[in-house]
């Protein structure tokens, strides 16, 4: 807990407002979107300059103070989840779009632009900012960055790493380090904004952020097919992307995440089919034709029973409200819902889904599946009761389960939602520990007293 | 006074409840509140972890809390979003409640729930006391919206520019009604809610003759309660349950089809709550039949737009929370708006929101319910229409505070007066 000596500084630094330190502050920052313990900071910031917010991180160090940048709070991994008594830092305040430039297709912004705004502040502009996170409404361009976080159209336009071009951070001594560069090309130096990406707020604390923009697809035409049989649909995926067509969203439902929105909407789905493909191809409007029929006809050829081409903008809503549906539908079936996101090779979809069934019923727990099986992100979705003591139990081994699982077919532990805490045990099984140390010795070159965001992805470092 | 661990264990009867919030953060997109703060104690997410962290016996502080809590407009929006459908208005009215009971009332409001509103005759006799010196006190704002503001600095007016009380309330005017049903064949309790009466007479009336117009027959008792919101919304459960009690044997004394009111707050309390809140019978009064105005205009009298070529006056429409997000009522204000013939709708750049009023909201938080306010002005104005609605004389006062300030001088309008001018 900071001194009150501490707490008068910071407020000289961000105005006192915008320091909190009373309980119930407190307690309001004690947790984000995982299903984890809940540890209260001993006080909060808000900076709304960027030199205040180097001079916050400055204090920090200077006073060894933890510290944890939040933007929404709205991770799935415990990455803001703060050290008992350290500060926690926020960014709302900073959440300024500094440039669009429409002759090089860059933004800069601060990071606490939210990015669902930023997305239509582009759109408007008539670019295209494509990683979409399903927190997008509410979520932070810093915490996509500091989390590489995916969406549904990662398939053919990849992720949030894909479209930083830079990254201004502070050191952990409160010097502006800038890197990369408004430029298609940039060589000079280690490439510093890659590893502030998905680097969770331990390694830097982001100032601004260089983000790249494209032109968006004249035309996009979604579709619907229902199959009979999991290993049918996700074949048809394999065989969409071997017939040389990458669609802009290829997603997957399984039966009972299908029933559960059914059962929400009413939207008429059909609740005997094993499995859905919501599928969206985007291009050139002659292209999108061929592709879209092409697509349809290879679906049809895996047995498909029903291809639904949406013929207007309207019909296309209602494709993707059934899956938007996907996790409010399965949220309400129990009080507690742990979403997961292990991937796979997308050509072994298939047995993870039978992997899944099998720790379903092995653990005799609920279960729902959908997800982005073009890039074989599946959200395996536990529907539980934390409360339920032996239950959790249950769901904690299952969920050990399901890495052992990703991990044996050569996926990974985490398409999109971070290491955080809560996957920083499993992080040895998939990269060895030559990687996690490799990793350790840059943390400890760059944080050595560790109080940049420490026990999020590395675990307690070893002293 | 209970100990700390009797309050944990009242609020751990809304366990259920709060378990169902995932905190995946998304009301952070809908709170008004949080919009201007940027504070998670001021969102959804974060209220609701404070009432779980005080059941858990984690927190110590329940003013904390209670003070925490009270930073809410009760607008629904973060409800009718929430992915996992989290009953937020039930949890934080029953917290209120149960903060209450544990914290206590200030002696203010225990004087204007337990005395005033619990004994109208009393109340309007005050307020017609208010009513005839309020111009001792104030001078004009704004002559087109009506406003006044105050000669000098008072705590409880601040720098609002407000309606004035009316030098003729509702209830002078008419008394009461009591007409059988005309060739409609329908009959109707009304009910015009608390701010009608007392600063916008002119609504009711409007309410009265539209109803007539279309030969519907009217029950209005005289010696109508509030509604119980205002008690409600500050944990004052008793209170609550006495003003529903009272108007509950007032319009069970009559025969009639549905019971109308032109406030959305009232008609969503009615049809919301007090089936919820009041654990005695509720006579007549029964949730299908308690309806908005325009609702009924619209549903049951099958009132449309007019179809003519006329030039017509744009009206910025405001959708209050309580039609649009507790009862989802939004197409019938705007069908009765432009039923005249004269109007058409003029809807928000971005959408419909809150504009911060709240009910005792706006006493209590008046900088961030101006702060909320503000931008609703900056939409109103975006559009250029020369004239505001809505369907809420709570909004009324707070659109007309804020255009007033912002020296945005057009008339703000119940819908139901604009259609009755055609009538």
């Amino acid at each position: 807990m900071p001194s009150h000596s501490l707490q008068k500084e910071f407020e000289k630094l961000v105005g006192q407002d915008n320091v909190m330190t009373s309980e119930s502050d407190l307690h309001a920052y004690s947790y984000d979107s995982a299903v984890l313990d809940q540890v209260s900071p001993g006080i909060v910031v808000r900076p709304t300059t960027s030199e205040a917010l180097g001079q916050v991180v400055r204090l920090c160090n200077d006073n060894e103070l933890k510290l944890t940048v939040r933007g929404a709070g709205t991770n799935l991994s415990g990455g803001t989840i703060p050290v008992a008594g350290g500060v926690v830092c926020l960014t709302t305040a900073l959440n300024k779009i500094l440039e669009i430039n429409e002759h090089d297709l860059y933004a800069v912004v601060q990071p606490g632009v939210v990015t669902a705004r930023f997305a239509a502040e582009v759109a408007s502009k008539g670019l295209l900012y494509p990683p979409d996170p399903g927190s997008q409404a509410v979520s932070t361009l810093g915490g996509n960055v500091a989390e590489n976080a995916g969406g549904l159209r990662a398939l053919k336009y990849g992720v949030t790493k894909d479209y930083v071009m830079g990254v201004d951070f502070f050191d952990v001594e409160g010097n502006l380090v800038r890197s990369g560069s408004r430029t298609v090309k940039c060589v000079t130096g280690y490439n510093l904004a890659g590893l502030m990406v998905a680097s969770e707020g331990t390694l830097g604390v982001f100032e601004k952020l260089i983000l790249k923009l494209v032109p968006p697809p004249k035309a996009i035409k979604s579709m619907m097919a229902e199959f009979d049989d999991v290993g049918a649909a996700s074949q048809t995926v394999s065989a969409i992307i071997a017939a040389k067509i990458v669609p802009a969203t290829l997603e997957f439902m399984d039966n009972f995440t299908i029933r559960t929105v059914e059962n929400f909407r009413g939207a008429g789905l059909n609740t005997d089919a094993a499995a859905l493909l919501l599928i969206e191809v985007d291009g050139h409007p002659a292209q999108v034709e061929d592709d879209a029929a092409q697509v349809a006809d290879i679906c049809r050829a895996h047995n498909a029973k029903n291809v639904k081409l949406a013929r207007d903008a309207e019909e296309r809503a209602a494709v993707w409200q059934a899956r938007r549906d996907a996790l409010p539908a399965l949220a309400r079936v129990k009080p507690t819902t742990v979403l997961e996101d292990a991937t796979v090779p997308r050509s072994r979809i298939p047995d993870m889904m039978k992997a899944l069934k099998r720790i379903a019923d092995e653990y005799k727990l609920t279960i729902g599946t959908f997800g982005h099986a073009g890039d074989g992100n599946l959200h395996p979705t536990i529907l539980t009761d934390k409360r339920d003591v032996k239950e959790w139990e249950r769901v904690e081994k299952a969920i050990d389960a399901i890495f052992d699982q990703a991990l044996a077919m050569g996926g990974t532990l985490s398409g999109e939602h971070g290491i955080g805490l809560a996957k920083a045990k499993y992080m040895q099984h998939e990269h060895g520990a030559a990687a996690i140390e490799y990793s350790r010795k840059i943390k400890r070159v760059m944080d050595p007293r560790n109080i940049l965001n420490p026990g999020k992805i590395l675990g307690p470092l070893l002293k | 006074m209970p100990d700390i661990k009797q309050l944990a264990q009242m609020l751990n009867e809304l366990d259920d409840l709060l378990t169902r919030c995932m905190r995946c953060g998304m009301c952070q997109a809908q709170c008004p509140v949080f919009a201007k703060t940027g504070k998670e104690a001021d969102v959804t997410r974060g209220k609701l972890a404070l009432i779980s962290g005080l059941s858990r016996e984690i927190l110590k502080d329940p003013a904390q809390v209670q003070e925490k809590l009270n930073r809410c407009l009760l607008c629904g929006t973060c409800e009718a979003n929430c992915p996992s459908g989290v009953k937020v208005t039930d949890i934080f009215l029953r917290a209120r409640a149960i903060l209450n009971g544990y914290l206590g009332l200030s002696r203010t409001q225990k004087l204007v729930f337990r005395c005033l509103l619990t004994h109208p005759g009393l109340m309007n006799k005050l307020i017609s006391m208010g009513a005839l010196f309020q111009g001792l006190f104030s001078k004009q704002a704004d002559q087109v919206i009506g406003t006044s503001c105050a000669r000098f600095n008072t705590p409880l007016i601040k720098d609002r520019h407000f309606k004035k009380l009316s030098a003729r309330p509702l209830h002078r005017q008419v008394p009461s009604m009591d007409t059988p049903a005309g060739s409609s064949g329908l009959r109707v309790a009304f009910f015009p809610g608390c701010v009608v009466d007392k600063v916008f007479p002119e609504v009711g009336l409007a309410a009265l003759k539209i109803l007539k117009h279309h030969q519907v027959g009217i029950y209005m008792p005289s010696g109508q309660f509030c509604c119980g919101i205002p008690s409600l919304s500050a944990g004052e459960s008793d209170s609550f349950s006495r003003l529903v009690r009272k108007n509950v044997k007032l319009f069970s004394a009559a025969k009639w089809d549905y019971l109308l009111t032109p406030c959305a707050t009232c008609t969503a309390t009615m049809r919301e709550l007090w089936p919820v809140y009041h654990k005695e019978s509720l006579g007549r009064v029964i949730t299908n039949n308690v309806m908005d105005v325009s609702q009924f205009l619209v549903d049951i009298l099958g009132v449309k737009p007019a179809e003519n070529n006329r030039e017509k006056t744009s009206v910025f429409y405001h959708d209050p929370c309580h039609l649009r997000n507790t009862l989802q009522v939004t197409a019938q204000p705007r069908a009765v708006l432009s039923a005249g013939g004269k109007y058409s709708v003029a809807e928000p750049p971005n959408g419909a929101s809150c504009c911060g009023s709240g009910g005792s909201f706006n006493l209590k938080h008046y900088q961030l319910s101006q702060d909320i306010g503000r931008q609703k002005t900056r939409d109103i104005a975006f559009t250029g229409a020369p004239v505001a609605a809505t369907s809420c004389p709570a909004c009324m006062l707070q659109l007309a505070d804020m255009l007033s300030k912002e020296k945005i001088s057009i008339p703000v309008k119940h819908v139901l007066e604009l259609y009755a001018e055609s009538l």
